[in-house]
């Protein structure tokens, strides 16, 4: 990023930095992990965590490639997915240049303030210029440096003939400006350098915040994304492979997938036989097996062995892409939303301009001279100056979406909150969704000495079976019996030796118990079951959000009887074999009859219903298109986060509303003050102040609201 | 008024110093990976770490 050219004299070959998004990483023990074992390899010469975006940079020999270092991650016990050079890099610039801009605009206010205190104070004459010009010195390249900001996205909406926020406090500091200026020179008594930088600081500060919130999340949605194929190796007629970019394939290759690998294009399997997994594609856990003639997809990953795949549909004609565009499509809608702080400002602006300009006519017909009537209007700009209307929804939102982040739910951004707070009917997605999504292995009737063998076995395999029962087993707190000679086949399962006795993980006996394994110690054979368990919360996360008036219904691509056996269980009314096509149809309906839901879901099939719906919410294990589509994400187990995503975003709107409230009604006493011209500039510096204060600490009463 | 002379500038250049100060840690990174920042003093060097983390 900002680290110089990585050269040392006496290294005569560059080093180059990749970087890779490590979920993993969860406690200061991976950081050290990480930053002191990855160094000690041959051709790696540091290697630096982020643990808020969960990434590492990692700069090596250039002759190590992006597989032996995700091998090298591996090997310490971390997933790690190298990531493109600068995805973020827009969004991060732009809080940077935020956060330079509040830096300037807080040393000219603390200066300006420092000067106004003496004028206010009683200084007078020469003193009195001196501080006015030397306030004038700092507040003009400071005005000029940290307005940009909200001067570009004035003009902006001005040169679109809309107007927004930023118009107002355009106009109001750079008019205010202008007066001081004229103030100075003639030697006047009233300046308002003070309000004009104090404006600005306090608004950049809520600015600041809102980016701040967005890059948070999105870094934390980021480090769960990234699993989709992007290069397969391409088997040319003479046998050689080489590695051919997504994009770059073409109908009728034939690619080599190694085990582990992801699909880069849909097509028909050829030559092997293996398990596949297509969570990313439907959010279904189970691993699908394939054999010669089966049909694969584009972001599905290869689990057990090599298979030989010719390619039938590429980039844009996947069944992946035909996904996203229908997700695109749907999101459309969503972009013509209007924030609650610029419909506020829709009403805001032609008051307050027009009441400045009947205060100008009002004082020129009373007699008063162009000058003292225009200070007037200037003073009624500043002092209805929406300061606290800046910070009214950022503060809330911010506070709110932090205490979210605490119990598990990332919100993406303000205008989800808004969103969230408006709906009033919820469809759930079954499998991933009111489930877990993963196989959770009953191990209550396995004993001691079987927990240890069982668990020394499925630590070995990657499969998602074996990693369901390690993970099961490791919750009980089993050590793993030391196991020798362990061999894994595809489709078959694992044999090892343990103590001198023949041990295995097998398929079990017929096809009937597809989630089941067999457990063989010797001659003793035990059948362990897998099932995809409901959160245990479900019910009265249901419950919550029927306290808050809304109704929920399943809606679920899954076969009808599971569908409406879970549907009885929570009492809800289902929809089940819902294609993309049919779930995107059901929430046009339902918006169409002027509803407002909420979509919660995880697979890529629920992207394009999680795109149109009024807001969404997806869990942490959903695929990443789907993650990338919703509001929001929860990660863990339950299902609570939803209902509180919900309660919260009322919550958070309430104080908004409140926030506007004491706006108004301290405009309502301001104005009049300025308007019989009574308003000078400390008067103004207090007022502003005060409603700045009084609205941030209404805001953080929402700490505790997700509690 | 003649302290002024000296109290004016010193205001402003303790000013200054500190804007540098926040622009320069800006530009290094320091607020890049707070949560990190946060964990770091966890980390034990001179001890090996457990291999389980």
């Amino acid at each position: 990023m900002n680290a110089p050219a990585l050269l040392t004299p006496d290294d005569a070959r560059p080093l180059v930095s990749t970087r890779f998004t490590v979920p993993g990483m969860k406690c200061a023990g991976c950081i050290g992990k990480i930053e002191r074992e990855l160094p000690k390899l041959a051709g790696i010469s540091a290697a630096r965590a982020n643990f808020s975006a969960k990434r590492v940079a990692i700069s090596h020999d250039p002759a190590l490639g992006e597989d032996a270092l995700t091998a090298a991650l591996l090997a310490l016990g971390f997933e790690a997915q190298p990531v493109a050079d600068n995805p973020m890099g827009v969004e991060v610039e732009e809080r940077k240049r935020l956060n330079r801009a509040l830096g300037v605009a807080g040393f000219g206010m603390m200066n300006v303030m420092l000067l106004s205190v003496s004028v206010w104070s009683g200084a007078d004459g020469a003193t009195r210029e001196l501080f006015h010009w030397l306030s004038a010195l700092i507040a003009l390249p400071v005005i000029a440096y940290s307005g940009r900001p909200f001067f570009a996205s004035a003009w902006m909406a001005l040169s679109h003939k809309r107007t927004n926020m930023d118009v107002p406090i355009s106009i109001g500091v750079i008019l205010a400006t202008c007066l001081s200026l004229y103030e100075t020179i003639t030697g006047g008594a009233h300046a308002y350098f003070d309000s004009a930088v104090m404006l600005l600081f306090f608004l950049l500060a809520g600015r600041a915040l809102d980016a701040e919130m967005r890059t948070r999340t999105r870094a934390g949605i980021g480090a769960l994304l990234g699993r989709m194929g992007k290069s397969a190796s391409v088997i040319a007629p003479d046998g050689t492979t080489r590695r051919v970019a997504a994009k770059d394939l073409e109908p009728g290759m034939l690619v080599l997938v190694a085990a582990g690998e992801a699909l880069a294009a849909d097509g028909e399997v050829v030559d092997g036989i293996s398990a596949i997994d297509n969570a990313m594609l439907t959010g279904e856990s189970a691993p699908e097996p394939v054999g010669p003639g089966s049909a694969v997809h584009a972001g599905a990953i290869n689990l057990s062995a090599p298979i030989r795949v010719a390619l039938t549909r590429v980039a844009e004609d996947t069944a992946i892409a035909e996904i996203a565009r229908l997700m695109d499509e749907a999101g459309q809608s969503r972009s013509h939303y209007v924030r609650i702080a610029d419909r506020a400002s829709r009403l805001y602006a032609p008051v307050v301009h027009s009441l400045a300009a009947l205060a100008f006519i009002g004082w020129m017909i009373a007699g008063a001279g162009v000058h003292q009537s225009l200070t007037i209007a200037i003073a009624v700009l500043i002092i209805t100056c929406p300061c606290a209307m800046g910070l009214a929804v950022p503060a809330a939102q911010v506070v709110a979406s932090g205490a979210l982040l605490r119990r598990g739910l990332l919100v993406k951004d303000g205008s989800a909150l808004e969103r969230l707070a408006e709906v009033d009917i919820a469809l759930l997605d079954k499998t991933g969704t009111l489930t877990l999504g993963e196989p959770r292995a009953d191990v209550t009737a396995l004993g001691t000495e079987a927990r240890a063998v069982a668990l020394g076995l499925a630590q070995a395999s990657r499969h998602p079976l074996s990693r369901g029962l390690a993970a099961a087993l490791l919750r009980e707190g089993v050590q793993p019996a030391t196991i020798d000679n362990i061999r894994e086949e595809s489709g078959i399962g694992l044999t090892a030796t343990w103590q001198g006795v023949a041990v295995a993980l097998e398929k079990p006996e017929g096809e009937a118990q597809a989630l089941a394994t067999t457990l063989r110690i010797g001659d003793a054979a035990q059948i362990i079951i897998f099932a995809d368990p409901m959160r245990s919360d479900a019910a009265a996360t249901l419950a919550a959000l029927r306290a808050d008036g809304i109704t929920a219904s399943i809606l679920s691509g899954d076969r009808a009887a599971p569908v409406e056996a879970m549907g009885r269980a929570l009492g809800l009314t289902a929809q089940a074999e819902a294609s993309p096509q049919a779930k995107l149809a059901a929430l046009e309906a339902l918006k169409s009859q002027g509803r407002r839901p909420l979509m919660v879901g995880d697979g890529l099939n629920d992207g394009p219903a999680l795109a149109a719906a009024h807001a969404s919410i997806a869990p942490g294990t959903a695929s990443d298109a789907s993650q990338q589509a919703a509001d929001a994400v929860f990660i863990g187990e339950g299902l609570m986060p939803v209902a509180l995503a919900v309660r919260v975003a009322k919550a958070t709107m309430r104080i908004v509303r409140q926030n506007f409230g004491f706006s108004i009604a301290y405009n309502l006493l301001a104005v009049p003050l300025a308007v019989f011209g009574l308003v000078t500039p400390l008067i103004a510096a207090i007022a502003m102040s005060v409603s700045s204060l009084v609205v941030v600490a209404n805001s953080l009463r929402l700490a505790g609201a997700a509690k | 008024m003649t302290g002024l002379a000296f109290l004016i500038p010193i205001a402003l250049g303790m000013g200054l110093l500190g804007l540098v100060a926040f622009l320069w840690s800006m530009r290094e990174g320091q607020y890049d990976d707070m949560d990190g920042a946060a964990n770091r003093i966890l980390i034990d060097d001179d001890e090996p770490l457990e291999e389980d983390a």
